[in-house]
């Protein structure tokens, strides 16, 4: 017993630098939403294209979509968006783009030169609507389910990684 | 031996028992403690957006909550753009009247516990709280019986 004694600051130290080596495999700006599991915000926004028209998450309940927070502005939407393009051809699921704090011409423009791949976009062009959402770095995903709840949610750039381990699972774990 | 040893052991097991009684009155005594400054009345609906970010009350809120963006900053100290509208935020929902704990519970909702600087005292942040003075109390019991086994052997030794 005496001599167990000697190896409790040993045992400490390895506990103490087992949680530090976890944390640093973590990303400090992926902060865990806690919208994960509530009713998707409701929000009534203009539709980019059509700004006389408008769209509320409410027209999609009973189906399984995405919603997209992008921008023109933004860099990183760029590295995701071929992944969306792709998506849409295969049909896979309804993403709603979510324009975020930009200029609708600029926002027309990045559509007609990279594609568009969602089925409407809102222009939240206060940045009002995505506050609701939590929003803090763009691009963002949600996926929401059939009854309307937010089910995954991912901050940064879409990977194949994220896309195809764990987003599409969860699309046809959902959509069953 | 073994009877000192085992005496000391129930002392120290005492002794940091109390030691963590006392930190967890004392932090009980704290959150049941109405905040030292009061929440004033909600301002008269003819103050101006610039008069409520002007208020003591704005400024306290602001400092008590996280710029997402930044991370390190605060919502006072932060210029970035989603800290501007985050401010714009809770200066509308004073205009609606809501106190500080629905504004702050408003955005948790939101962000998630992440944007408070300080973290709640529940369950589940009760080592984030109480770990630092268990910790303490630990301490302390060690420091106290090493001395105090130093103080018993030195007249054996110098004998």
């Amino acid at each position: 017993m005496s001599k167990l004694k000697y190896l409790i600051p040993a045992v400490l130290f390895l506990v103490l630098a087992a949680f530090l080596l976890a944390g640093l495999g973590k990303d400090p700006r992926e902060i865990p939403s806690p919208l994960v599991g509530k009713p998707a915000p409701a929000f009534e926004l203009p539709v980019l294209q059509q700004p006389q028209q408008s769209f509320a998450p409410a027209q999609l309940q009973g189906q399984v979509w995405l919603l997209n927070v992008w921008a023109s502005w933004c860099v990183p939407c760029l590295v995701e968006h071929p992944l969306l393009v792709q998506l849409a051809r295969d049909g896979v699921l309804p993403i709603v783009g979510f324009n975020y704090k930009d200029k609708p011409e600029d926002a027309t423009a990045w559509l007609a030169k990279h594609g568009d791949p969602y089925t409407t976009t809102v222009a939240d062009r206060d940045g009002r609507a995505s506050l609701d959402y939590g929003v803090y770095g763009v691009p963002e995903t949600f996926l929401v389910d059939r009854s309307g709840t937010i089910r995954f949610k991912h901050v940064g750039p879409l990977t194949p990684d994220v896309l195809n381990g764990r987003l599409l699972p969860m699309v046809r774990e959902l959509s069953r | 031996m073994s009877c000192t040893t085992r005496h000391l052991s129930r002392q120290w097991v005492a002794a940091s028992a109390s030691a963590i009684l006392i930190a967890v009155v004392i932090l009980v005594a704290l959150a049941a403690s109405p905040p030292a400054t009061a929440q004033p009345a909600a301002p008269p609906p003819a103050a101006s957006d610039a008069d409520l970010v002007r208020s003591d009350r704005f400024r306290r809120l602001a400092a008590e909550l996280r710029c997402l963006v930044c991370q390190n900053q605060s919502l006072a100290d932060s210029n970035a753009e989603l800290a501007v509208d985050l401010r714009d935020e809770v200066v509308r929902l004073m205009r609606t009247g809501a106190d500080d704990r629905q504004i702050k519970r408003h955005l948790v909702e939101r962000y998630g516990d992440f944007v408070l600087y300080r973290p709640t005292f529940e369950p589940r942040n009760w080592a984030l709280w109480l770990g630092p003075f268990l910790m303490l109390a630990v301490g302390a019991a060690v420091v106290w019986r090493t001395s105090r086994r130093r103080t018993q052997s030195v007249p054996v030794s110098s004998e």
